[in-house]
C-alpha cells in the first residue's frame, strides 16, 4: 500500500524491550502491604487444604489394605486411590489384577497414584494455588513475593523465572498427564458402575452413591481442565468451520472451565470421602447401608 | 514510610446522629523520584462520590499542584490507575461507599512503575511493549471487496477489545512488579491478551507463536491470576488469553504428536520468531531526521 | 527557560484522537516523517467514549442504504447548514473508511451472513451504525492505534502544544509544547501541522467531555489568524446521567433508543409524541403502534418521535422538565428495562448496564435509567477547505470535532466517528503532499520560541489568591447557565461580560509547585484556549437571532430566512475576538435535487 510495508531483515534474537530499570518506584516500599482486608486468608486456606490432603493421601497410599468392600460383605466397592485393581488381593470379581506378587507389601497404589497426582500438580488451578501458598510467589496480589524484597542483590528467591526452566518448564507435559487420566476417570465410571453389583443382582448402596458422585465429579474435573479445552476447540481459529467441536467447547468445557477451581476440590473430597468410607467399612467400623 | 498525620486526631466523643456527617480522612501518596510520603488530607463526604472525586476535591481545594492522570471519569479510558487501599483499581469506579469509612482510604500510584510525581507513574514500559507486537495481518478479502467474519469467531477478541489499557493488570503481575529485571523480556498480561485477540482472529495470518515464547516471555507468567482479579472490564485474562496461549506454545514447541503430527500431514511448521519480528511497529521505525542546526542556538 | 528540545518532522500531527490518529497513518503511508502530539497517553482520548457507533452507508443491513440517503439525513439533521460538500465527501468515503478499519483489526458485530451489523440511530433512515456493543470508539481507537504503532509513527505522549509557530508569510511552520510530566519545553519544526484536538465540552458544567477537551485547537487557529465557523451550535446530548452528582452529565448512549428504549416522564406518558416539529412530521410516527413498528419493518411504518435529531429530543426533555413533569433527580426516564429481556440488554449495551451498575448502583435490566441533556459536542469549529482540511492559513490543516462545517448546526449520532476517519484521512494526505513539495528543513524563528516559553511559564511569577480551579469552575457556571441549551440575548450579553471578566483573572492566576506534572498550571494554560473558543462561542450567539439545530433562542424561536444561508465567522482581529456574516456554499442542482423528493 505504501512506504511501509516490509522489512528487509529483522533481527536474528530475541531484542530486550528498551525499558529503565532500576528508577525509583512509586508510592511506598513493595515490602509494605497496603491492602486492609484480610488477603492472607485465602493462601492460608487453601494451603491449610492442599496439605490435609496430602498427609491423608500419604497415609492412604501405604496403607495397602481395607481398600475395597468385597462380595464378602456383600459389596463391590474399589476405593479410588488403588483403581485400577493391580494387586493379587483384589476382590476377584473386580478387575485386572494380579501384578503384585502375593504378599510382597508394595503398594499398588504408589505407582497408580503418579498420573494422578501428575495431573494435579501440572494443573493451571492447582498450580495458582500451590504458587500462591507455598511458594508465596505472589501470597496475594499486590502482597510482594517471598524474597523479592530484599535489599541484597543475590539473596534467596530474589530472581524470579517463572515457568521457564527445569523443572518449571515441565508443568507445560499437562495435556499428556491429561491423556493418561482419562484412562483413570474412564475406570473410576466402570468402578462406580460396579458398585451397583451386589449379590443377586443390582442394588445400591450408600457407597454406591459416593464412588457414582466421585466419578462424575472426576469427569467434571477432567473435561473441565485448559487443557482439553485447548484441544476439544480452543485452538480453532475459526469456530464457524467446525460445529461440533464448536458446541463441545461452548456446551461442555468452557462452562466446566469456568468452574474449574470448584471440580478440582470437590473432586479432591470426594476421592478422600471414597477412600475413607471404603476403610471404614472395610475395616469394620460400620456397615453399609443397603438403599434397595 | 512516613504517615503525616495531619491535625492531632480528635480526642472527642462521637459526634450526635443529627450533626454532618464525618469528614472523610484520606491518605494520597504525595512525593518524586527524590522520595515521597503519604499525606492526610480531610474533606466532607458527598452522596455517590467515587474516590477520583475526592481527590479532585482535594486538589481543587487544598492541593492544587496533586499530580493525578484522569481523562473520562467513566471508566473507559484507563488513565486513573492506582492502588486504594493497597488494592489495584481505577480511582474513577471506585466509589467511596464501598470503601470502609472509620479508617483512613489511603490512596497510592501503581506501584509497579516509576515515580513521576504523586499519583502519576511513568508507564512508558507499556508503550513499549506495543511496538514490538507483531501486527495484524489480514488474508485476502471476498471478490466484492468484504471480508466476511461470523459472529462465532469473533466472541472471543471482542472481549480481549474490551481492553481499556489501563495497566493495572501489568502493575499487579508480580512477574515484573516484584522482579524488574524481568521487563526487558516479558511482555505482561496486557500484551498477551493482545496477542491473543490477534492469534484467534479469524482473518489473520501471521503465526507469532513462537515469537510469544521466545520474545514476550509468557513462560515468566505462573498464572497466578492476579491480572484477572484487578481487571476492570471484567476480562478474563488468565482463563481466556494466557493459558489458551500457553497450550498454543505447547503445540507449537512442547508436543511430539503435535510435531509429528504436522511432519506426516504437512501442514506448516511453526513460523520462526525472526519472521514475527519483521512485523513489529519496532521494525518500522521512522529514520532519524536528517541533522538540523539547533533554532539559533541562541540566549 | 528557553532551553528547549527540538524535533523537526514533515508533518506534526497534534491530537491522537481518531482524526489524528487517522490523519498520521495517512501522512506516514505517504511518506512523510510525522509525529503525533498528545495531551493523554496515547489511546485515552475523548473518542474512546463514543459509543453507538460509525455511520457508514453500508447497505449491509438495509440494501436500500446509499450515500445519497445518508448525505440526505446528515443535511437535514444539521438544519442544512452544513457545508453540502463535506457532507458529500463524507457520505461517499465512509464505508471505505470502515471497511479499513476492519482491515486494521476492528471487530465489529456481524449480521448472520458474516458482514457488518448496523444499529438504528437518530435521524438516519436505515440502520446504518456499524458498532461493537456500545463501545463502538474504543473499537475504533485500539485499530488505529495498532496501526499507527505498527508503522512506527513517532508518538509525543502527554505533551501539551503551547503555541503555533509561524514564518514571515504567516505560514505554521512548527509548534511549542511541553512535556506535561517534567514541565520541560520543546519546538516541532514542521512543513504542514494538522490539527484533530476535539472539542470545547470542559467549558460546560455538565458535559460527555473528557478533561482534554478545551478547545486547544480551535484556539490555536484562532492564535494563528485561522477563521473558525458557527460556533454557537453546540449539540447538547439529550440523555446524560444525572444521579448521583459525581455522575452528572456522563453520556447513555443513543443506543439505548436505537435499540428500542423510549423516553417517559414522571407521569409514564412517551412525551416525545408531543414535540414532533414541522420540519420532521412527515418521516416520524404519530402513533406508538406505528412507532413500534418501526423497528422491524422501516418500508411501510415511521420513525418513533424518539429517534428524532438530538436536538430536538434534547429540547423537549427540557420542556417536559421545566414543566414540572421530570424524574425525582431532575430529569426523564430512558426506560429499556420494559421492552427488552434482560440478557438482550445486558449484550447491546455492556458498558452502560456496567456503568448505571457501578457508579447509580442501578440495574438497567429492571430499572429505568434517570437521563436530561449534557454538553456533548461541538458542531462549529476551525473553517476548513472541504476536499483537503485546509484552514484559511497555510500550512495548517484540520480535522475531526475540531473543524467545523461538516455537521451544521446540529450532528446526527454516529456521524462523528465517521467524521473522524474521512476527514483525519484528507487532512493527512493533503499535509504529506504538502510538506513533500517543500525542500530543505523547516526554519523556526527563536523569537517565537521565546515569547513562547516565557509567556507560558509567566504564570508561575503571578502573585495573588487567583486560582485556575477556581476560574474555570465559574466559566463552566457562567457556560451552563447562559450560553446552556436555551439562549436569550440579554444573558449572552452577560455572558460576553463575564467571559472578559474572567480571561483578565486568567491572566492572574498564580500557580503553586514547580514545573513538574503540575495540574495547577496546565489547567491555567487551557484556560486561555477554552476562554478564547467560549470567547467566539457567545459572540456567534449572539449574532444568530433564530434558532436552529444546537442553537436555539428563547428570543428568536424558529428558523429565520435571513440566516438560512450564512455561516457564523469567528477570528482574531488586532487582538479582538469578532464575528461576521458571511453566505455558505450553495450546493450544485443535482444535490439540492434530492431534497425536493418528498420525504423520502
Amino acid at each position: 500500500m505504501s512506504v511501509i510495508e516490509d522489512v528487509p531483515s529483522p533481527a536474528p534474537r530475541p531484542q530486550p524491550i528498551p525499558v529503565r530499570i532500576g528508577a525509583p518506584r512509586a508510592g511506598p516500599s513493595r515490602a509494605v502491604v497496603l491492602r486492609k482486608d484480610p488477603w492472607w486468608a485465602q493462601p492460608l486456606v487453601t494451603g491449610l487444604g492442599l496439605l490435609a490432603f496430602v498427609v491423608y493421601a500419604t497415609w492412604a497410599a501405604f496403607r495397602n489394605g481395607h481398600y475395597f468392600v468385597g462380595l464378602d460383605q456383600a459389596r463391590n466397592y474399589l476405593s479410588p486411590f488403588y483403581s485400577p485393581c493391580l494387586a493379587s488381593n483384589c476382590p476377584s470379581a473386580v478387575r485386572w489384577g494380579p501384578i503384585t506378587p502375593a504378599g510382597s507389601g508394595f503398594s499398588p497404589a504408589l505407582i497408580i497414584l503418579i498420573f494422578p497426582l501428575a495431573f494435579r500438580l501440572t494443573c493451571y488451578y492447582y498450580r495458582k494455588t500451590y504458587y500462591r501458598a507455598f511458594w508465596l510467589s505472589p501470597p496475594a496480589c499486590a502482597v510482594a513475593d517471598a524474597g523479592s524484597t530484599s535489599t541484597k542483590p543475590n539473596a534467596f528467591r530474589k530472581r524470579y523465572t517463572g515457568e521457564t526452566r527445569f523443572p518449571l518448564v515441565l508443568q507445560n507435559i499437562h495435556r499428556y498427564t491429561w491423556y493418561f487420566t482419562c484412562i483413570f476417570a474412564v475406570l473410576l465410571t466402570y468402578d462406580a458402575i460396579e458398585a451397583f453389583r451386589f449379590p443377586g443382582g443390582i442394588g445400591m448402596g450408600v457407597g454406591t452413591l459416593i464412588l457414582v458422585a466421585n466419578s462424575v465429579l472426576i469427569w467434571a474435573y477432567q473435561l473441565g481442565c485448559h487443557a482439553c479445552r485447548h484441544l476439544s476447540g480452543g485452538n480453532l481459529k475459526k469456530f464457524s468451520k467446525a460445529p461440533a467441536r464448536r458446541w463441545i467447547w461452548t456446551n461442555l468445557t468452557t462452562p466446566l472451565n469456568k468452574h474449574h477451581q470448584l471440580f478440582a476440590w470437590l473432586s479432591l473430597m470426594t476421592i478422600v470421602v471414597s477412600d475413607l468410607y471404603i476403610y471404614l467399612v472395610s475395616s469394620g467400623a460400620f456397615s453399609d447401608p443397603r438403599i434397595f | 514510610m512516613a504517615i503525616d498525620t495531619g491535625p492531632a486526631p480528635s480526642t472527642a466523643p462521637e459526634p450526635p446522629s443529627d450533626a454532618p456527617p464525618k469528614d472523610l480522612v484520606m491518605h494520597l501518596w504525595r512525593g518524586d523520584a527524590s522520595g515521597g510520603r503519604f499525606q492526610e488530607y480531610h474533606v466532607a463526604p458527598q452522596e455517590g462520590e467515587v474516590v477520583l472525586d475526592v481527590v479532585h476535591r482535594i486538589q481543587a481545594t487544598q492541593a492544587p499542584d496533586l499530580a493525578v492522570r484522569w481523562n473520562c471519569k467513566a471508566g473507559k479510558c484507563g488513565s486513573c490507575s492506582a492502588e486504594i487501599n493497597g488494592r489495584p483499581a481505577l480511582m474513577c469506579m471506585t466509589r467511596m461507599s464501598t470503601l470502609p469509612t472509620d479508617q483512613p482510604v489511603t490512596v497510592s500510584p501503581m506501584r509497579a512503575f516509576p515515580i513521576m510525581r504523586d499519583l502519576v507513574t511513568d508507564v512508558s514500559y507499556n508503550f513499549e511493549v506495543a511496538k514490538l507486537i507483531p501486527a495484524f495481518k489480514p488474508g485476502p478479502k471476498d471478490p466484492d471487496g468484504l471480508h466476511r467474519m461470523a459472529q462465532v469467531d469473533i466472541d472471543r477478541g471482542q472481549e480481549f477489545h474490551k481492553c481499556i489499557e489501563c495497566f493495572l493488570c501489568q502493575n499487579v503481575c508480580h512477574v515484573i512488579r516484584d522482579h524488574e529485571e524481568n521487563k526487558p523480556r516479558y511482555a505482561g498480561p496486557r500484551f498477551f491478551v493482545r496477542l491473543a485477540e490477534l492469534e484467534m482472529h479469524p482473518l489473520d495470518t501471521l503465526d507469532r507463536r513462537d515469537y510469544i515464547h521466545e520474545d514476550m516471555g509468557i513462560g515468566y507468567c505462573n498464572i497466578t491470576k492476579c491480572c484477572t482479579e484487578v481487571c476492570p472490564e471484567d476480562i478474563h485474562i488468565t482463563d481466556n488469553a494466557i493459558i489458551p496461549l500457553k497450550e498454543r506454545i505447547v503445540d507449537s514447541r512442547y508436543d511430539p504428536v503435535a510435531w509429528l503430527g504436522r511432519k506426516i500431514t504437512g501442514r506448516p511448521t511453526p513460523l520462526r520468531a525472526s519472521e514475527a519480528r519483521k512485523h513489529t511497529g519496532a521494525a518500522h521505525a521512522q529514520p532519524p531526521a536528517a541533522a538540523t542546526p539547533e533554532p539559533g542556538d541562541s540566549a | 527557560m528557553t532551553d528547549t528540545e527540538r524535533y523537526d518532522f514533515d508533518v506534526v500531527v497534534i491530537g491522537a484522537g481518531g482524526a489524528g490518529l487517522r490523519a498520521a497513518i495517512e501522512a506516514r503511508e505517504k511518506g512523510a516523517r510525522t509525529a503525533l502530539v498528545c495531551k493523554s497517553l496515547l489511546g485515552k482520548a475523548h473518542t474512546v467514549m463514543a459509543e453507538g457507533g460509525i455511520a457508514a452507508a453500508l447497505g449491509s443491513v438495509w440494501p436500500e442504504d446509499s450515500w445519497e440517503v445518508h448525505f440526505r439525513d446528515t443535511m437535514r439533521g444539521g438544519k442544512m447548514l452544513n457545508n453540502w460538500r463535506m457532507a458529500q465527501i463524507h457520505a461517499l468515503e465512509s464505508p471505505d473508511r470502515v471497511l479499513e478499519l476492519e482491515e486494521w483489526g476492528a471487530l465489529f458485530d456481524r449480521t448472520p451472513d458474516g458482514r457488518i451489523l448496523q444499529r438504528d440511530f437518530g435521524g438516519h433512515r436505515y440502520a446504518r451504525l456499524a458498532h461493537v456493543g456500545d463501545r463502538t470508539g474504543l473499537e475504533m481507537i485500539r485499530a488505529l492505534q495498532h496501526r499507527a504503532v505498527s508503522i512506527g509513527i513517532d508518538v509525543f505522549m502527554e505533551c501539551k502544544i503551547v503555541r503555533l509557530l509561524q514564518d514571515g508569510t504567516g505560514a505554521v511552520n512548527g509548534a511549542v509544547g511541553f512535556w506535561r510530566e517534567s514541565g520541560r519545553f520543546l519546538t516541532f519544526g514542521a512543513k504542514a501541522v494538522v490539527l484533530a484536538t476535539g472539542g470545547i465540552g470542559k467549558a460546560w458544567k455538565f458535559t460527555t467531555n473528557s478533561w482534554e477537551c478545551t478547545g486547544d485547537g480551535m484556539a490555536l487557529a484562532l492564535w494563528a489568524g485561522a477563521d473558525l465557523i458557527d460556533m454557537e451550535a453546540v449539540q447538547f446530548h439529550p440523555t446524560g446521567m444525572v444521579w448521583p452528582p459525581s455522575a452528572r452529565g456522563l453520556l447513555v448512549t443513543e443506543g439505548v433508543r436505537g435499540d428500542g428504549g423510549v423516553l417517559k416522564n414522571r407521569d409514564g406518558e412517551r412525551f416525545m409524541f408531543n414535540y414532533i416539529s414541522p420540519f420532521f412530521a412527515a418521516e416520524t410516527a404519530e402513533t406508538i403502534e406505528e412507532g413500534d413498528h418501526w423497528y422491524t419493518n422501516k418500508k411501510d411504518f415511521r420513525r418513533p418521535p424518539e429517534l428524532l435529531p438530538r436536538d430536538e429530543v434534547a429540547r423537549a426533555i427540557n420542556s417536559e422538565v421545566k414543566a414540572g413533569r421530570g424524574s425525582p433527580h431532575g430529569g426523564v426516564f430512558l426506560d429499556i428495562a420494559s421492552r427488552r429481556t434482560p440478557e438482550e440488554i445486558r449484550r447491546l449495551l455492556p458498558s452502560m448496564y456496567h456503568q448505571f451498575k457501578e457508579l447509580a448502583d442501578i440495574d438497567i435490566t429492571t430499572t429505568p435509567m434517570e437521563v436530561g441533556p449534557t454538553c456533548h459536542y461541538a458542531m462549529g469549529g476551525i473553517r476548513v477547505e472541504a476536499d483537503s482540511e485546509a484552514t484559511t492559513v497555510a500550512g495548517l490543516y484540520a480535522a475531526g470535532e475540531t473543524a467545523g462545517g461538516m455537521h451544521g448546526s446540529n450532528r446526527l449520532g454516529g456521524n462523528s466517528l465517521s467524521d473522524l476517519v474521512v476527514f483525519g484521512r484528507r487532512a493527512g494526505l493533503a499535509a504529506a503532499e504538502r510538506a513533500l513539495e517543500i525542500p530543505g528543513a523547516p526554519q523556526v524563528s527563536e523569537a517565537q520560541v521565546v515569547d513562547v516559553t516565557r509567556h507560558a511559564t509567566s504564570y508561575f511569577d503571578n502573585e495573588g489568591a487567583e486560582d485556575a480551579y477556581a476560574v474555570h469552575r465559574e466559566l463552566q457556571e457562567t457556560m451552563q447557565a447562559l450560553v446552556g441549551i436555551i439562549r436569550i440575548e440579554s444573558e449572552l450579553l452577560e455572558a460576553k461580560e463575564k467571559l472578559a471578566v474572567l480571561a483578565e483573572r486568567a491572566s492572574k492566576c498564580a500557580v503553586e509547585g514547580n514545573l513538574q506534572f503540575n495540574p495547577g498550571w496546565h489547567l491555567a494554560l487551557d484556560l486561555e484556549s477554552m476562554l478564547a473558543v467560549s470567547n467566539c462561542t457567545t459572540l456567534s450567539a449572539i449574532e444568530r437571532r433564530e434558532s436552529r439545530g444546537g442553537h436555539t433562542r428563547d428570543d428568536y424561536p424558529g428558523f429565520r430566512p435571513e440566516f438560512e444561508n450564512v455561516n457564523m465567522i469567528t477570528r482574531l482581529v488586532d487582538g479582538e475576538y469578532v464575528v461576521a456574516q458571511e453566505p455558505k456554499p450553495q450546493m450544485p442542482d443535482e444535490l439540492a435535487k434530492l431534497f425536493e423528493e418528498g420525504a423520502h
